[in-house]
Order: structure tokens, then sequence, then C-alpha cells
């Protein structure tokens, strides 16, 4: 039961019903269970059409926001909006968004068709024309020919596809997914990224995307919100938050950074010998701090006089990553894999940096005002 | 393994056997159809009949209602009371017969049930009212004593089962409350249902020891007529119909049970 | 007889309506609802216990005392019934575990395959129940073994059999068998060895509990008891019933609270095997 065959039709057009996707906005919304603050003060506005990822490790909050804005939660105070109308005290199951579960949401005792033609059944539609529609969008995802199987009789991705094709169902202004591809192989979970992407980019939906995955998160997304403990670190498209990480937690949560104790005099700071611009967009006070520098953003050469020296090394394929100790601080280093084979453990290397400027944090305060 | 099937082979095997064949025999040892004549005429087809009725009655009303308690306590907070039901359910069921029978005497007897009495007292006396302990109904209202916590038992495993995320995905498509039950809930939990309104079935049908205590033998069951057959209150030259009677029973306890695999094997498929 | 692990009663704690803002209100009413259900299904069975120890805590003046359960021991033919069931008890449950103990061990390692086939096999003896049984075994069993109460021994084995099956086969699923016994093996221990010192320590819990089972199931077995014309405690209460109303509600409400308490033991040691389920190991 490969995944592989399945793949959707290029040649399908979309079902006459994109309607496009509403705006949303979350407004302070706050949500605490006994001692634990799962939504802290939460405001975010969502374009039209954006596909944005909710990134962050498990109980930062991204499932609750995305449960309360579906309309399963209900917050302690602030409000959810869509296309502008406050929709805080409306049921879930007026809301009209179609939502995708992590694992186990298709409905058993019903076939594939049956499960997809539901929200459309609940809308009173008639037979014909639910059963008609429910063809099309399991066209759609590539599952035309499964129409009369029951859900345990597919494997885990087309289930998932499944529900999406239920969920796009009613033609929904907003599609939300919680974590729909965490309980997949890695294959088949790379091959559903692709799909869901396309899909959404031809229908147009405001889809809100939860996952722990940054890379999921990353090479999906129109932009990424980065959370923590109920809050949002940092929103912005991928590579900004890549490459101009404002706060330490993204810096270190999206992509690996290595933290090297520097003194800033507000606007420089030395490290390995050299001296390098601090980034704007991070923390300009003089004193001590820390750089969180990325591996690609430090060069290594032999040297038998260099600081530091090669402690681990893993081969990554294209790249490989080398941990460089200087004095006491370990720093990561990606090298092309062909210099990298000549690198030996133990060996001493002399560090630079290559990056044009770096991210600096201030060392005692975690969180450094990020620009908005 | 080969004690193990040697001795349940033995153990079950030789008694059916000789029920079967002892079934198609007189008294004298000839083969005969008359035992099975009998079976399906006057009062041991009443007896049969009567079984069947009682045990239906005793299946439907408390397997319906089993789910409806076993929902609510499910759906409890407290943990107090979940554990408190868990082993209640667990004695209740499988509560003896003649146990059951001097307390529900002890209640409801006609003239000094402690029940019967409070009832008297504010004028809602059951016996001034048609009700008979000791007649066919009655005995139904025992057997609810136990069949109801076995349905409990058996059902809230399948409760758990239900999904949250179900649930959530009819909300999601717009059902109400009451549409998911009708669409999903209910239609996913049929299957384990029918399963336990079968056991219940079973566990009625063969019920003996309880309608016996409580009705000295004047109610007409089949197992009341086979006990009958083997402390000798049988009629001469009808010996042997007691070998029928019981396989009658075998024939249907083995179909009632055979339905009970299938709708099991039907809810694991879905309630996985 | 059934049981349930009451594990199965705390799963999926949120069955209920959900947290909309309209399900606040709908979530009262459904409060109100299940309360009224709990109620009257507790009035239902406790009625009749109250009953029960009402009467069984009366003497014949009407008055409270204890006077039937003090002297229930010293009735006539009470001792003979007690102590006839008791070692009844105790050969069934010996035989029953000499027999099955080998059999669920085997059919776990060996055999997996086979569970269907066992899980059907411990399905006849619902199929058979003891009314049935008895009319067979009366005709069939040989004179010498109708001349011994053992002979309901050997039936009860099989009328218990599902019941300890099913309860050692989820002790066994609980602590991996297969690895602790490759794990004894590579390390030298013999079958007994490995039996004795690291398969049975570690099923005490489905032991006791199987062991109970039997016990309150030969205590409480009337039919096949009485047709074969043995006294046991179930025969001996329901003949007593035409001497003395009060004693016999005592012995039955001492045989209740004995179930009842056997039954605790078997529900509370199915905690602290799933317990220790979730510690050991994977899932």
């Amino acid at each position: 039961m490969t995944d592989v065959k399945d793949s959707p039709q290029p040649g399908v057009s979309p079902p006459s019903a994109s309607t496009g996707g509403a705006s949303v906005r979350l407004e302070g919304l706050v949500r605490t269970y006994g001692k634990v603050r799962a939504l802290d003060g939460l405001t975010l506005s969502i374009e039209p059409g954006e596909f944005i990822a909710f990134l962050g490790p498990s109980g930062c909050g991204k499932t609750t926001a995305l449960r309360v804005l579906a309309g399963f939660e209900r917050p302690d105070s602030g409000r959810v909006l869509v296309d502008g109308k406050d929709v805080s005290n409306v049921n879930a199951q007026k809301r009209d968004m179609g939502m995708v579960f992590q694992s186990y949401s298709l409905f058993p005792n019903m076939s594939v068709l049956d499960n997809v033609a539901f929200g459309l059944r609940m809308r009173r539609q008639s037979g014909d024309q639910r059963r008609t529609k429910a063809g099309e969008l399991l066209e759609l995802v590539g599952l035309g020919d499964q129409a009369v199987k029951y859900p345990h009789q597919l494997s885990g991705g087309q289930q998932q596809r499944v529900a999406l094709a239920r969920a796009l169902a009613i033609e929904p202004r907003v599609l939300l997914l919680d974590e729909p591809l965490s309980a997949l192989d890695a294959k088949v979970r790379a091959e559903l990224r692709d799909q869901i992407r396309s899909l959404q980019q031809r229908l147009e939906i405001t889809t809100v995307f939860v996952t722990h995955d940054q890379e999921e998160a990353l090479s999906m997304a129109d932009r990424v919100c980065v959370m923590s403990s109920g809050h949002i670190e940092q929103v912005a498209s991928p590579d900004t938050l890549y490459a101009r990480p404002t706060t330490a937690f993204v810096a270190q949560f999206v992509g690996i950074s290595s933290r090297v104790p520097v003194e800033s005099d507000g606007k420089e700071v030395v490290i390995f010998g050299q001296r390098c611009l601090v980034r704007s967009g991070g923390t300009t006070v003089s004193g001590p701090a820390d750089a969180l520098l990325r591996p690609e953003d430090v060069a290594v050469e032999v040297d038998p006089q260099g600081d530091g020296f090669i402690t681990h090394k893993s081969f990554f394929g294209a790249t490989t990553r080398l941990v460089v100790q200087v004095g006491e601080i370990p720093v990561r280093v990606d090298v092309r894999s062909d210099a990298g084979a000549d690198m030996a453990l133990g060996l001493h290397v002399r560090p630079s940096i290559i990056a044009r400027d770096v991210l600096v944090a201030s060392r005692t305060a975690i969180e450094i005002p990020s620009e908005d | 393994m080969a004690p193990f099937f040697i001795y349940t082979g033995v153990g079950l095997g030789v008694p059916i056997v000789y029920i079967i064949r002892n079934a198609f025999l007189t008294f004298q040892g000839k083969f005969t159809f008359s035992n099975l004549d009998l079976l399906v005429h006057g009062i041991y087809l009443k007896g049969f009949e009567n079984s069947l009725l009682l045990s239906a009655i005793t299946a439907i009303i408390p397997g319906i209602l089993g789910v409806f308690l076993a929902y609510a306590i499910v759906t409890s907070n407290s943990a107090v009371l979940k554990r408190m039901v868990a082993t209640a359910s667990a004695v209740l069921a499988n509560f003896g017969g003649i146990n059951l029978t001097f307390i529900f005497i002890a209640a409801l007897g006609e003239g000094t049930g402690v029940i019967t009495v409070l009832l008297n007292h504010i004028g809602l006396n059951p016996w001034n009212h048609g009700f008979d302990l000791y007649n066919f109904y009655g005995v139904a209202l025992v057997y609810f004593y136990f069949q109801l916590p076995l349905m409990v038992l058996v059902i809230t495993p399948a409760l758990g089962g239900l999904r949250q995320s179900w649930r959530e995905a009819a909300q999601n498509m717009g059902a109400s409350n009451w549409r998911y039950w009708r669409h999903v809930g209910i239609p996913v939990l049929m299957p384990s249902i029918l399963g336990g309104v079968l056991l219940l079935f079973g566990s009625s049908f063969a019920a003996y020891a309880t309608a016996q205590t409580l009705t000295l033998g004047t109610v007409t069951l089949s197992p009341i007529q086979i006990g009958d057959t083997v402390s000798g209150n049988a009629i001469a030259g009808e010996a042997n119909i007691g070998f029928a009677i019981a396989l009658g029973m075998l024939i249907v306890l083995s179909i009632t049970m055979l339905f009970y695999g299938l709708a099991r094997r039907k809810a694991s498929k879905w309630l996985r | 007889m059934v049981t349930v692990g009451e594990s199965y009663f705390f799963e999926n704690e949120e069955v209920g309506p959900g947290e909309t803002p309209v399900g606040r209100r709908r979530r009262k009413k459904f409060r109100v609802w299940r309360l009224v259900v709990l109620v009257i299904a507790a009035l239902f069975f406790l009625a009749p216990l109250y009953a029960g120890f009402k009467f069984a805590l009366q003497n014949d003046s009407g008055k409270f005392s204890f006077w039937a359960f003090t002297t229930l021991p010293s009735e006539q033919g009470f001792s003979g019934a007690f102590f006839l069931s008791m070692r009844l008890a105790l050969f069934t449950a010996l035989v029953e575990l000499i027999l099955m103990v080998p059999t669920a061990i085997f059919v776990h390692l060996r055999l997996p395959k086979f569970r269907p086939v066992m899980d059907f096999v411990t399905i006849l003896p619902i199929v058979v129940p003891p009314i049935v049984l008895i009319v067979g075994v009366l005709g069939s069993a040989p004179l010498f073994l109708k001349e011994s109460p053992y002979l309901l021994s050997i039936f009860y084995v099989v009328l218990a059999m599902p019941f300890v099956y099913r309860s050692l086969d989820a002790g066994l699923s609980a602590i991996d068998l297969r690895t602790l016994v490759e794990a004894s093996r590579s390390l030298g221990g013999s079958w007994i060895r490995t039996l004795w010192s690291v398969i049975m320590p570690n099923l005490r819990a489905a032991l006791l509990s199987a062991t109970a089972l039997t016990l309150a199931l030969v205590f409480g077995e009337y039919t096949m008891a009485n047709l074969d014309g043995w006294t046991t405690m179930p025969v001996w209460i329901a003949q007593f019933q035409q001497s003395d109303a009060h004693v016999t509600l005592a012995a039955a409400m001492a045989l209740l609270v004995g179930t009842w308490l056997l039954l605790s033991l078997i529900v509370a040691l199915d905690r602290s095997q799933s317990r220790k389920r979730r510690k050991v190991g994977t899932q």
C-alpha cells in the first residue's frame, strides 16, 4: 500500500468552490489550566490565503491556540475574529472551519466517500450532490479509486489524505491542521507535505498548520509563528526566521546555534580574534553578551597553533558537521564533506567568522526586544 | 498443550456426546425421535418459549439501560465512583443465584419484605397492584439485578474506545450533539451493544439456580424442566426428555455465542 | 463469571459534551441527567442489599442483633457444608492452576497463532451451562466418581476455565513473557528454574486473581451441586431456607460479603498489574 502511485493528477482542476480564504485575528488570548498558562496573551493577524505554521516544542501552546481558533476550547479572555467578525462565542459546530486532526479522526463506520461527504450531509445537501462533490475531492487528493473502502483498510497516509478531503469538502474559509503528519513515516510525510502545500496554494485557503518539526514548518509555510510558553517568540517568513532570528529561543530552536560569550560595545564584538558587526535587530547594549552562531557562519582551517580542536565529527552527506572546542565553548561548524574528510578528531584548527554580522543576545536575559 | 485439550475434550465432550446420544434414545435404549417430538409440543415447548421470552426481556431491557448507566459512569469525573462501580459490577454480575433469591425475598417478599413494608406505608404496595415476585415477571425483575451490571462491564471498554477526535471532527463538520450520536457514536457502538445483548441473552437462558429457588419450579422454564427430570420429578416414560431439552439449549446457546463472536469481531475492527 | 479491568472505566475522560461556549449550558443539563441516572441505579442496587442486611441482623422478635451470625456456625450441617465447599474450592483451584498455567505460558510462548483457538475453547463453557453439563455428567460418569464430591470439582475446573485463562493471559501479556524467558535461558536457567524463579513471581497478581475467581465460583455454585446431591454451602443455604429466614439471610449475606472481598481483591490486583505494565519496558 504505497502512496507513490496515488499522487494527485495535475490535470484535475480544483472544485469550483475555491472561495479564497478569510482573514483571521487572534487577540489577547489567555488560557490557563490550573497553574499552567497555556496561552499568555497571544495576538496575531493572519492574511487571507496565507499558510502560517505554528511551530514550537510540546507545551508551548500551539495546539491550544489552534483549538481555541477551532472552537473546541474557550479562552479565559481574548477574542477570535474571522473576516472581522467576532466568533469567540460561536460554537465549533458553526464556525465553518475545516480541521485535520493528528490521527484516527475518520469515522470508522462509514466508507471513505461517506466520510468526505459528511460535512455536506450536515449542511443538508442532497445525496447525489454531496456524493459527486466528495468524489471530486477524493480525486483531488489522489484517492478517487478508494471511495468504497473503509478507514481501517487504508494506510496512515491515505487516511490523512481522506481527512484532508473531508475538511475541504465544506469549502471552509480557514483550514486547520493539528500536526497531521506526526504519526506518519518519514517518506509518507515528505510526500504529503508537498501535496498539502500545492493544494493549499491552488485553493488559496487561509491555513494554520501546527507542528513541532521545524523542517515541515520552514518548507511549507508563508510565515512561521514560533511559540514558547504560551506566547509568540517571532513571526516571520522562513528565511527571515532562519537568517535573522530575533530571540535566543528562535535562534536555538530553528536551526542550530552555538553560544559564544563575547564583549560587546554596542556596534561590534570580537570573536575568534576577529572584529564583527552586531546584527541589527538583536541587542545593541554594551557589556558582556552571547553571540549566536550558525554552523555555516563559521569556517575552520587546519592550524597546529589554532585555538580550537575537533572533538566530534558527523557525516551528513553533502556537509560534515564538526564540533570544535574553543576554550570551554563547543562550536558547531559545517564544512563541505570533501574538505572535512581530511579533518580528524583531535586536530587543531583556527576558527573564523565568515558571516556578515552576528546575532548578539544579552547574557543575562533570554529575551531581547524584537522588531515588530 | 496436550493435557489441556485432553482434559477439556473429555470434560466437555463426554457429557455433550452423552446428551446428544440420549436425546435420541428411549429409557430402554432404543433409537427414537419421540423425545424430540415431545420437545416441540405441549409443556416442553412452552418451557422453551418462556425461556426464550424471559431471556429476550432480560437481555434487551438491561442491555439498553446498561448502556446509559455505563455512559453516566464513564463520563463522571469522580475516580472514587468509578472504582466503586468497577468492583460493584464485578460482584453483582456474578451474583450467585441463590443469594439473589433470598435477598429479593427479604426485600420484596409479600408480607415481610423490607421494601414491601416501606412501600405499604406510603400506600404503594406492589403486591396490591398485581406484582408477584414468584411468577414469570418476578423472575425477570430479579434477573435484572445481575444482567445490568453484566452489560455495564461489557460495554464500558467499548465506550472508552470512542475517540474524542471523532466527536470533534463531527462537530467541526457541523454536526450537533444528537447528530454525532446518530451518525457516528451509536453506529460505532452498535456491534458492541449487540454483542452485549447476546451475551446477556445467553447468560439469562442458561440460568437455573435463581429461578429454581425463587419459584420452587412453578414457572415453566427449560432449565427448570431439565432439573425436574434429574431430581426425579419427571413423568415416567418421558425420562429422556431432559436430554432433548438439554440438546435444544445447547443449540440455542451455540447460535447465540456464534453471533456474539461475530459482533465482537466487528467491534474490534472499528474500535481499535 | 466476568470481570473487566477497572482501567477501562478511566479511559477517555472527555466523552461528554465539549468545551464550547454553548457547551456550558449543555453540560449542566447533562450533569443533572447523569446524577438522576446514578441515583436511580444506586437505589435499585442498594435496596435489596439493605433488605438482606436488615433481615440478617435481626433476631426472631425483630430487634437488631448479631444473633443470626453467631448461631450460624453451629447450625446443623453448616460446618459440614462449609468445609466441603472449601475442600472442593481448593481442589478445583489446584487442578485449575496446574492445568492452565503451563498451557497459558505455552500458548503465549510457542503458539501465538493458537490464541484464537484458545479464545474459542474458553468460550465453550459458557455455551455449556451448569444445568446442561450436569445432565450429561450424571448420565455418563462412572460410578466410582459419582460417589465422590470431587466429581463436581472436575467440572468446576471446566466452568472456571474461561476466566482463569483470561486472567493468566492478561498477566502474561503484561510482563512480556518472551523477553524474560529468553533472558533467563540465555543466562543458563533450566525450564523449571525459569518457571519457578522468573515467571511465577511476576505472575503473582494474576495467579491470586485466578485463584480468587475460582474460589468465588465454587462457593457460589448451586446448580450442579444440588442436582448431584452434595450439600455444599449454597445447597445448604437453600435447604435451610425452610427453617429460619434470619439465619438463611445471614449465611447469604456472609457469602456475599466474602465474594465482594474476593472480587475487590481481584480488581485491586488488576490495578497493580496495569501499573506495573506502564512502568516497565515499552508499551
